[in-house]
């Protein structure tokens, strides 16, 4: 298989053990390319561990995981560049400003022509007129914008965000849900998004995964899943695999 | 835009690092005054001591400058290292690590980029104060010519190679290694003889104190100021101990690195 019709992602039973620890037990997914998936899980589901294994930030203990077409983290090199990722727990350096942090990170992943492509996503991310402002003046909405921002700079074919509304009032999380729609219609990018937000969840993605205990407990389309579990709303089937309830359609 | 990205070194990466610190440092009066500030202070205390032993002590009289010329080139050790791993602290201060692991940016990169704020950091600090030296106390450290050079390139070598060190530290342990930052390199004032000749040392001592590549620096500058001798021979022995730590330190950084990867270290940058 070659690597532009390999998924945007594939694992294979990937695993990992910290001490004696198991945050990701044996997990295997592909997710073609485009569209969004959600991974949803409680704390300690093993989401985080997934995601920084997809990154190149966690070695597996076994198992494999291929991201657009290379082996990660051994070939990560190859594909960091046309990857990116937003976290409200990972921040901007706070004494710079969005410009500064902009200039930054398009010069770390390689952007041409980087004053215009500053220009087009301040104008997008409605962040023109704080250009020049320190980072860590901005409001907690701001920030996401700039982290978003960050996230975007290089136009990535891969973009992984980790809750990317928490704490944001519901204008703005709806306005930020809106701009990854749009972005993820007119560029075609694959995004995983780990969120507790159900609502932010059933909106945006096409398919979900449940983790639980660091393994894959369901992974299907929103409607699907709420199909089978008989329920009305993902928060409802997030309780029954939380909770280990049995299926309720199963269970009639 | 992505092809340069996957090069093996790019210098656009390296000057954007070294163009973060640069904004950083510019934005703060208080890390500029920093710079300058304890090298100035110790300049002062160390100048007025020889002033002193000078008028005291004919060896003192005879060798002008040896405590000040000491003290600018322990500082010139002292801030090199610290200069490095100051850079790269704020990183974890900032919460910033996370974002940089997962771009483009190579370790050899990054570690180039530390090496120039370095030297950056240390120029803003010490230019100063060698002209407040030849103000003060007719102390021209810049009167050393090629033998600085000889001197600041030793002495800036195994400053940073204690710099990559502590860096690798600080991955695999988060801040909790912060301390050796700050006071690793306190562990080379006695040992490498800063003040005093080798040979005051004991002798089992002393073949410790060979094995620091600072040690022949201060010998070197004790021979120039009080023999007018420069010691060609102890500056080589220096570079190739310098070789050593610093292939050693790279290699200890890389273990480091790998094992906070294996460990999620760099998930988890704070205490």
């Amino acid at each position: 298989m070659d690597a532009l019709s390999e998924p945007a992602v594939r694992a294979d039973r990937l695993t990992k053990v910290y001490k004696t620890a198991t945050a990701v037990d044996g997990i295997s997914f592909a997710l073609p390319r485009g569209g969004i998936t959600g991974l949803l899980g409680g704390n300690g589901a093993g989401k985080t561990t997934t995601i920084a294994m997809l990154m190149g930030l966690v070695t597996p203990t076994s198992g494999t995981v291929r991201v657009l077409g290379s082996d990660m983290p051994r070939e990560r090199y190859k594909v960091l560049h046309r990857m990116n990722f937003e976290s409200p727990y990972v921040e901007m350096p706070m004494r710079l400003t969005i410009r500064q942090n902009l200039k930054v990170f398009g010069m770390l992943y390689g952007v041409d022509n980087l004053s215009e492509r500053i220009a087009e996503i301040a104008a997008q991310l409605d962040l023109a007129d704080l250009l020049d402002r320190p980072t860590g003046k901005l409001s907690a909405g701001q920030k996401t914008r700039v982290s978003l921002a960050k996230a975007l700079i290089n136009a990535p074919d891969l973009l992984l965000l980790d809750e990317p509304t928490a704490s944001l009032d519901p204008d703005t999380a709806d306005w930020i849900r809106t701009h990854l729609e749009r972005y993820r219609d007119t560029r075609g990018t694959t995004m995983l998004i780990a969120s507790h937000n159900m609502a932010e969840v059933e909106r945006l993605c096409e398919r979900v995964i449940f983790m639980k205990q660091g393994r894959i407990e369901d992974d299907d389309t929103p409607e699907r899943l709420l199909q089978r579990y008989g329920r009305d709303t993902l928060e409802e089937v997030f309780l029954d695999v939380a909770r280990g309830r049995e299926r309720r359609a199963a269970a009639q | 835009m992505n092809g340069p990205a996957q090069i093996m070194f790019s210098p656009r990466r390296v000057a954007a690092m070294v163009l973060r610190y640069w904004y950083l440092l510019r934005s703060s009066w208080a890390r500029l005054t920093e710079l300058i500030y304890w090298p100035t202070v110790q300049m002062l205390m160390w100048g007025f001591l020889q002033t002193y032993l000078a008028s005291q002590t004919s060896l003192y009289a005879r060798a002008g400058g040896v405590l000040v010329g000491a003290v600018m080139l322990w500082d010139i050790l002292f801030r090199g290292q610290l200069g490095f791993s100051i850079s790269f602290l704020e990183e974890m201060y900032a919460r910033n690590l996370g974002n940089l692991m997962i771009s483009p940016l190579r370790a050899s990169e990054f570690v180039l980029a530390l090496m120039i704020m370095s030297i950056i950091r240390l120029a803003i600090g010490m230019v100063p104060v060698t002209l407040l030296a030849i103000w003060f106390f007719g102390f021209n450290l810049w009167g050393l010519g090629f033998a600085l050079a000889a001197f600041f390139a030793n002495l800036m070598l195994t400053g940073w190679a204690v710099g990559i060190f502590v860096s690798g530290l600080v991955l695999r342990n988060g801040l909790g290694a912060e301390t050796f930052a700050w006071s690793i390199m306190f562990l080379f004032l006695p040992l490498a003889c800063v003040y005093y000749p080798v040979a005051v040392l004991p002798g089992w001592l002393q073949a410790f104190a060979w094995a620091l590549p600072p040690t022949y620096v201060f010998e070197g500058m004790r021979a120039l100021l009080t023999d007018q001798t420069f010691r060609a021979d102890l500056m080589i022995q220096a570079l190739g101990l310098n070789a050593v730590w610093f292939a050693a330190a790279t290699l200890a950084f890389l273990a480091l690195l790998a094992s906070a990867r294996r460990n999620g270290s760099l998930m988890q940058t704070g205490e």
